[in-house]
């Protein structure tokens, strides 16, 4: 049983991706990107909650779109994914993704290419937390009087 | 009262038509894409997914290329699309002290830690028309510096100050279930976390001019800006067949958290209120105002009068929804015919009878002065 946490990252970085990307990710793992429908893929709600203050009870914030996509691999293994949006194909094919990465032998290399997308992914936040970074307040107090 | 009417399909068909080419505009000019509306007119389409209650970039953007830019009739779009769609549960709260800032400025506290990021703001432009932009220039690339060390944790102000117990703490989370207006009807005194999710959607001139009306002494409640934040956050749903939460992707979001004069009791000495704001996208004024909006609902819960609009509940909430307002509001442009009509015999009637008393009655000359003249 792989370990969960590593699932979910798994699970995240796929859903982060583009189709392309998911599409190299499964040629480079070998993986052949058939597989049957246990849901087909739907979009639908989730009602997004914040928190009172930031930190309090929950309150209703309002909903986003989500898709889902639950598929089987001939093998057996399922796969599932929820991703914000509309977009039915991707989300079949992170599914699909999830479902490859659950058999030990296509597991090093869909890793291997979610982190080279998550790398990419976080190259361009770096880039954009430096021009948030060059919008900072540095202030200074003038001095006045005799001290 | 309604009645049906027949006729008119021909006519309204072809004004659907006429809508569409007028939608189009001077067929010369370049058709508009979705995804320039979505990057370019982005704190529209923010507005209309906050408004429309359902955070959805794209569509939010073709429910404004399919309004003509219309906001009221993009969340009617957007609030008619979500009906359609089943709902598959709900995220876990999100964590707005571990946002990826794109603005973080705070009115109370010059010092932060993680400090003040201006990010992308009208704030200190000098609000001149650019006819550069007209002309379609691209823009100067932005500036890029390193962020500073104690960027990566920039904790809510509102934590630094409840630390030394002058803030009063948030409602706690008691795990008690999360009341929704989109499932249930409000009841009065409605619970704070409703109020929050209809003032949430509620229309931005509404709740701004209400906002406004607090500042003005409309049930004054002393407001500062403890923080605004604008930014990212990753959003956690735990699908039944799973078992353990997935990240559904990350979404924008602008909260503002308003403090307010004092309040205390004898079992609590005198400590700083607070006013809570959370929109979809960047959207700060609407967050500002629903927080000011949130401070001044909260007047019976902390023991002051209640005596203005903006701290009566049932008049904000139930007169804050665009949707609902042009609803009522426009129905009136429909055919009232025979609403009318019985309108129309009454004051024929009324007239009669004023004739016929008017017949019998010998007038007053010191009534009619302009005959004496």
């Amino acid at each position: 049983m792989p370990d969960p946490a590593a699932r979910q990252r798994a699970m995240a970085r796929a859903g982060q991706a583009t189709l392309d990307e998911l599409h190299a990710a499964l040629a480079q793992a070998g993986a052949n990107p058939v597989a049957e429908d246990l849901r087909r893929p739907e979009t639908g709600l989730v009602m997004v909650r914040g928190r009172i203050g930031g930190d309090g009870r929950p309150f209703n914030a309002g909903e986003a779109t989500v898709t889902r996509a639950a598929v089987r691999l001939p093998g057996g293994e399922t796969g599932f994914a929820y991703h914000l949006g509309r977009d039915r194909d991707r989300a079949r094919l992170a599914a699909i993704v999830d479902a490859h990465w659950q058999r030990p032998e296509a597991r090093p290399a869909l890793d291997a290419a979610l982190a080279a997308i998550a790398e990419r992914r976080a190259e361009a936040a770096a880039q954009a937390a430096r021009k948030v970074a060059a919008t900072r307040v540095n202030f200074f107090t003038l001095a006045r009087g005799e001290d | 009262m309604y009645v049906a009417v027949k006729g008119g399909e021909a006519a309204i068909d072809n004004a659907h038509r006429l809508l569409a080419e007028a939608r189009r505009g001077d067929p010369a000019v370049p058709d508009l894409g979705v995804a320039q509306i979505r990057e370019q007119m982005r704190l529209l389409v923010d507005r209309v997914m906050t408004e429309g209650s359902l955070y959805d970039p794209d569509l939010a953007a073709l429910a404004l290329k399919q309004a003509r830019g219309d906001v009221v009739e993009a969340v009617f779009l957007v609030r008619a699309y979500r009906t359609t769609l089943p709902r598959f549960g709900a995220t876990a709260p999100v964590d707005t002290g571990a946002m990826t800032l794109t603005r973080r400025i705070s009115a109370t506290f010059k010092d932060l830690p993680g400090g003040q990021v201006l990010g992308p703001t009208f704030d200190y432009t000098h609000r001149l028309v650019d006819f550069a932009l007209g002309d379609g220039a691209d823009p100067v690339p932005a500036a890029e510096a390193e962020p500073e060390a104690d960027a990566a944790v920039c904790p809510r102000v509102t934590d630094l100050l409840g630390q030394a117990g002058l803030l009063e703490p948030s409602p706690p989370d008691a795990g008690a279930p999360v009341g929704d207006l989109t499932r249930e009807p409000v009841d009065y005194p409605a619970d704070r976390a409703v109020r929050l999710q209809g003032l949430a959607r509620g229309d931005e001139g509404f709740i701004l001019a209400l906002g406004y009306s607090t500042q003005r002494g409309y049930g004054r409640t002393h407001p500062f800006v403890g923080e605004i934040r604008v930014g990212a956050v990753a959003l956690e749903f735990t699908p039944e067949e799973l078992g353990f939460p997935v990240c559904l992707g990350a979404v924008d979001l602008t909260e503002c958290q308003m403090i307010n004069q004092f309040h205390g009791s004898d079992a609590v000495p005198p400590q700083f209120t607070r006013g809570y704001g959370l929109v979809f996208g960047q959207g700060e004024r609407k967050a500002m105002a629903m927080a000011l909006v949130d401070r001044s609902l909260r007047a019976a819960e902390l023991g002051e009068p209640v005596v203005v609009p903006a701290q009566d509940q049932e008049f904000v909430l139930a007169h804050c929804d665009s949707l609902q307002a042009t609803g009522f509001v426009e129905h009136m442009k429909l055919p009232h015919y025979v609403d009318f009509q019985a309108e129309l015999d009454l004051v024929r009637r009324l007239r009669a009878e004023h004739a016929a008393r008017a017949a019998d009655s010998v007038p007053d000359e010191s009534a009619w002065p302009e005959a004496a003249e």
